[in-house]
């Protein structure tokens, strides 16, 4: 499948600020379930350096603006030609370790009631694969949180969203992580897009699901939100602890104006692209 | 309460043979000394500290910030010889280190091998996954070690915990010998000591040899401290001065494309090597802690892409963690294929079901400490704890066994020490300064803590702890 | 130089002046307290000082009456005073800590042997610590740090960065002391040219140290007209308004050769000296003095953001 993705990230302030600066996740990487054909990522005026390739593959480059802006805008846009791998990241070039996604951060602290949760999920699991496990934890979150949009906030934990039992894709991706690693699965957040539905019209500005470690596979892709495994429909980013380490765009704006900011998202099938 | 004989204590300056040669002339000199004099040299120290400036502030404390450490005027002394294996000691150890340093953040052999458990380093807080597979120049992580060591008997030292990070103390060691001599010359004509003042000297030849590879010119070197709160701000400022750079703080410091400036009369500077006197999470809040105000937004992408170099680099503190300093003598054999030259305390892991057993029926006669805990801060002394106390360890310990080791309490030496009769023993431990960039250095002395408390083991400043001038006699 | 730095620097330099004018109204008020009454009696005079300091609204909040332990505590001791010496030097020396590696160590000695000074000093009883001793320590203090600045620090920017806060502070509080003059203790125009006029006139130059250089350069005659002339234009008295500002252009010119480069801040002392040397006295008077003095005091803050903004605050920052 090629997918045509367009994302825009609009920023604008209430008045002029100083010296700000992002940290970019916008390039996807290739692998077996991902070819990208060609991708771009305007930045508006704004200076792009210190570009490097971390541990997990991501590359992430820097861009400054040091003089000072009352709006710019983040533009990326590419094709992709996608395969399903029922989620299995295979060929993909990275270095980092699975034992290091153990730890738990803010946004994935494993609460009580979380505890409670997947021992409950893995009753009876003892003897089960590591990939059963995860497939019923998946499951479980499905359940757990009903797909509500607007209920939840950028920093919601994975803790806040069980209880409310409300939340999106990044609330699913981080209660999941938050299971795994209670029953010592390696778990990772992933950023990324999706091609939802036929017309073209997103659910989601930009979507969201972990990623798990099977001994033997791999990385395999879990999006509880929607009860599946990442396929063809599926564009991969970037990785990281959380919501918060996987940004595609994180940024600090020196100074006290207000941002109002403006994301949107159109991942299209490319025959369709081309019949319009 | 523990019913045993009280330990006996290896005294630095006499054994049962008598006074030791290295402190033959010191013996004389106290001796010597008329008691007015005493006073007023003590009053003239506490005097000339303050000039200076010298103050610190007990962390979480509240209190004076502006308190002195007590200075202790009797020196403490190594001969040329214990030196000799000190400083081999110590070098490998800092090697072997650096070696693990650049290996867990690499391939991570030592894992693999086995030789290491993956959790103790990879689940590790300090283990920085946004440097995994980063090499920093010459490979260096830590470019200053510092290595806490204690004495327990004329041959026999024992290496307490190792400082990866940003091993504070180094201006005393500078500032207690620079006034020994000014007050007390003629101790210095009558023995022969070996130099420490060219430390600010190495410490910048060091901080310049790992300039990052797109610097292409004399590197500047900055120290970046946390500000004028903090309770080492003393020390910042000096080793700037002494350095010959600036002192800089986040705020002073902007990210612009590939590289780091600094804000300055005349417009911006690029900055090529950066001291940093701050912790990992407070750097970048771009990278890490997103609320941090201390750091410099960019600051780690610039260091990844190789436009900065970051001393110590930002993970380094997954090699002094103390869980992981069990493991050092294996490092050592693993990387140099050498015996480690200076012995670990044997420590056990709580974590371990066996060793906590041992533990938990043997605290009264054990020091327990946090695995992440620093500065003499979550310690139980067993021998010198109530019943109480080490009732509350105990249930700190069963709450969570990984964050806890304990090491038998050592029979730590004691040196002769200036109290309100004349002169007393008092224990002493030692902290020396091991310099890594192209090459490795050590400079003949170090921070000798004393704790001024009779019978206390806890030398800590934070803890009542005083400072001495550590002499190592030249050859 | 950092920018940091060299906003420390220039903040010791503000300080430290705001410290000794703080110290002279204090003298000022001392003497006149001795004096037999002259209108209200001493507890006008001591009000007057507290006016002429702007902060005789927070003394009242705190302290019921105008007695002279009470303005001494708030002048000299109290920290929540910003404008009280012991604030001042506090400020002069936290500036100073800061920066450290910037100044020599004499300085750095003269600074905080002064803070420690004022540490043990408030701890003292206050029985044994006169009005005159405490001026006097601050004069001593202030003439000290002032000296090291002179003897022993480089002549590099720093030193510039120092004299450029120094001397735009000062032209600060000449301008503020003129103008509180006419128009805070004067109860009413009526009394211009009366003997009170006079006396005050002459607190004035006292507060200033100017009062015999005064009638040394003026045979005596105090006139509105050459006191004004006299704190304004004469370049011989070092607290004069164009004193002051040809001393911060110095210092600009100095950094501008230094750096290569000029800016606005050197533009903007360049028209404040410009207007002060061809100025003349009728023309003042003319357009009123208290309207003069509220210009002058404006361009003064202007050229002092124009510094910061031009070095202090960094390049683009």
């Amino acid at each position: 499948m090629k997918l045509r993705i367009e994302h825009e990230t609009r920023y604008r302030f209430d008045a002029p600020v100083r010296g700000v600066i992002q940290a970019h996740r916008l390039w996807p990487g290739s692998f077996e379930g991902q070819n990208v054909l060609s991708w771009k990522v305007d930045t508006d005026g704004g200076v792009v350096g210190a570009s490097y390739c971390d541990a997990a593959g991501d590359r992430i480059s820097t861009v400054t603006w040091r003089t000072p802006v009352e709006e710019f805008a983040i533009t990326v846009s590419g094709l992709v030609e996608t395969a399903d791998t029922s989620g299995v990241l295979r060929g993909f070039k990275e270095r980092s370790v699975p034992a290091a996604y153990l730890r738990h951060t803010q946004q994935t602290y494993p609460d009580a009631a979380l505890r409670t949760l997947c021992e409950e999920a893995l009753e009876g699991m003892e003897e089960a694969g590591p990939l059963d496990r995860a497939h019923k934890l998946a499951a479980c979150v499905a359940e757990a949180i009903e797909y509500a949009l607007g209920e939840t906030e950028p920093h919601t934990t994975a803790a806040e969203a069980l209880a409310l039992g409300k939340g999106v894709c990044q609330d699913h991706a981080h209660t999941l992580i938050a299971l795994c690693h209670i029953a010592g699965i390696p778990a990772r957040y992933v950023s990324g897009y999706l091609h939802a539905r036929e017309d073209g019209a997103p659910h989601e500005a930009s979507h969201a699901w972990a990623e798990v470690f099977i001994g033997g596979l791999g990385w395999v892709g879990f999006d509880a939100a929607n009860g599946c495994c990442p396929d063809e429909r599926y564009v991969r980013l970037g990785s990281g602890l959380d919501s918060l380490y996987a940004a595609p765009i994180r940024g600090i704006a020196s100074g006290a104006a207000s941002e109002d900011l403006n994301v949107r998202v159109t991942v299209a099938a490319q025959e369709q692209f081309q019949q319009q | 309460m523990n019913t045993k004989t009280p330990p006996v204590y290896f005294d630095e300056m006499s054994d049962t043979g008598g006074i030791r040669a290295p402190y033959k002339r010191l013996d004389d000199w106290h001796r010597t000394m008329p008691s007015g004099i005493r006073n007023i040299k003590q009053h003239e120290a506490e005097a000339l500290f303050r000039r200076i400036g010298i103050t610190f502030a007990v962390y979480g404390e509240g209190g004076d910030p502006e308190r002195l450490i007590p200075f202790d005027m009797f020196p403490r002394v190594f001969t040329f010889g214990e030196w000799r294996k000190l400083e081999r000691g110590i070098k490998q150890r800092a090697q072997a280190l650096n070696m693990f340093l650049s290996d867990v953040y690499d391939r991570g052999e030592i894992v693999k091998a086995g030789r290491i458990p993956a959790d103790l380093v990879y689940r590790n807080e300090a283990f920085e996954i946004a440097v995994h597979g980063f090499r920093p120049p010459k490979s260096v992580f830590s470019h200053i070690v510092g290595i806490d060591l204690v004495r327990t008997g004329p041959d026999q030292f024992y290496v307490l915990e190792d400082n990866c990070r940003t091993p504070s103390g180094v201006s005393y060691m500078l500032e207690n010998r620079e006034i020994m001599m000014r007050m007390f010359p003629d101790l210095f004509v009558k023995n022969r000591i070996a130099p420490v003042d060219h430390y600010p000297n190495a410490l910048k030849s060091t901080l310049a040899s790992v300039a990052p590879q797109k610097c292409d010119h004399e590197p500047r070197v900055v120290v970046l401290t946390p500000g004028h709160f903090n309770s080492a701000y003393y020390e910042h400022t000096f080793l700037a001065d002494m350095m010959g750079v600036e002192l800089v703080e986040g705020q002073d410091l902007f990210v612009e494309g590939d590289f780091v400036y600094m804000k300055t009369t005349e417009g911006p500077k690029k900055v090529d090597v950066i001291y940093r006197r701050l912790d990992d999470a407070f750097i970048d809040p771009l990278c890490f802690r997103p609320d941090s105000m201390l750091g410099v937004p960019g600051l780690m992408s610039v260091y990844l892409s190789g436009g900065v170099t970051i001393c110590s680099a930002p993970g380094a503190g997954v090699a002094d963690d103390k869980a992981i300093y069990v493991y050092v003598p294996e490092m050592i054999r693993f990387y140099l294929g050498e015996e480690p030259i200076l012995e670990n305390v044997p420590t056990f892991q709580c974590g371990k079901a066996d060793d906590r057993k041992y533990v938990l029926e043997n605290l009264p006669e054990l020091v327990v400490k946090e695995v992440h805990g620093s500065g003499g801060y979550g310690m139980l002394v067993g021998p010198k704890s109530s019943k109480s106390q080490i009732e509350a360890f105990r249930a700190k310990i069963e709450d969570n066994p990984g964050g806890y080791i304990a090491q038998p309490t050592l029979a730590l030496s004691t040196c002769p020490t200036f109290v309100e009769e004349g002169i007393a023993p008092r224990h002493v431990d030692l902290r020396p300064y091991c310099l890594m960039g192209e090459k490795i250095e050590l400079v003949p002395g170090g921070l000798t803590r004393v704790a001024l408390t009779e019978g206390s083991l806890v030398v800590n400043s934070s803890q009542g702890g005083g400072v001495k001038d550590t002499w190592v006699m030249a050859e | 130089m950092l920018s940091r730095t060299a906003g420390h620097l220039y903040w010791l330099g503000r300080y430290l002046e705001r410290a000794e004018t703080a110290a002279r109204l204090m003298e000022v008020g001392g003497r006149n307290a001795l004096l037999p009454n002259t209108t209200g009696g001493h507890r006008n005079e001591w009000e007057a000082v507290l006016q002429a300091m702007g902060t005789f609204e927070a003394f009242s909040e705190k302290y019921s009456d105008t007695g002279q332990r009470n303005v001494e505590t708030f002048l000299f001791f109290d920290q929540s005073n910003p404008s009280s010496i012991a604030s001042c030097i506090g400020a002069v020396r936290e500036n100073a800590r800061v920066v450290r590696t910037a100044m020599t160590v004499r300085l750095w000695d003269a600074i905080n042997t002064a803070f420690q000074d004022l540490k043990e000093m408030s701890r003292t009883e206050r029985s044994q610590l006169s009005m005159s001793d405490l001026i006097d320590w601050t004069m001593k203090v202030c003439a000290e740090i002032r000296g090291s600045i002179e003897i022993a620090q480089l002549r590099n920017d720093g030193y510039h960065f120092l004299n450029i806060g120094m001397a735009i502070e000062r032209a600060d509080n000449t301008a503020r002391l003129l103008n509180v003059k006419y128009y805070v203790l004067l109860p009413s125009m009526r009394y211009v040219g009366s003997g009170l006029d006079n006396y005050q006139w002459v607190t004035l130059l006292r507060a200033m140290s100017a009062h015999r250089s005064f009638i040394w350069t003026y045979d005596g005659e105090l006139s509105p007209a050459k006191i004004a002339h006299f704190l304004i234009f004469n370049q011989l008295f070092p607290r004069s308004l164009l004193t002051c500002s040809m001393k911060t252009a110095d210092h600009l010119d100095h950094l501008a050769r230094g750096y290569g480069k000029s800016t606005e801040a050197q533009q903007k002392v360049r028209e404040i000296v410009g207007e002060l040397a061809e100025g003349q006295v009728e023309d003042i008077f003319e357009e009123g003095l208290h309207e003069f003095l509220m210009r002058f005091m404006v361009a003064n803050e202007d050229l002092a953001r124009a510094v910061q903004s031009a070095y202090l605050g960094g390049a683009e920052a």
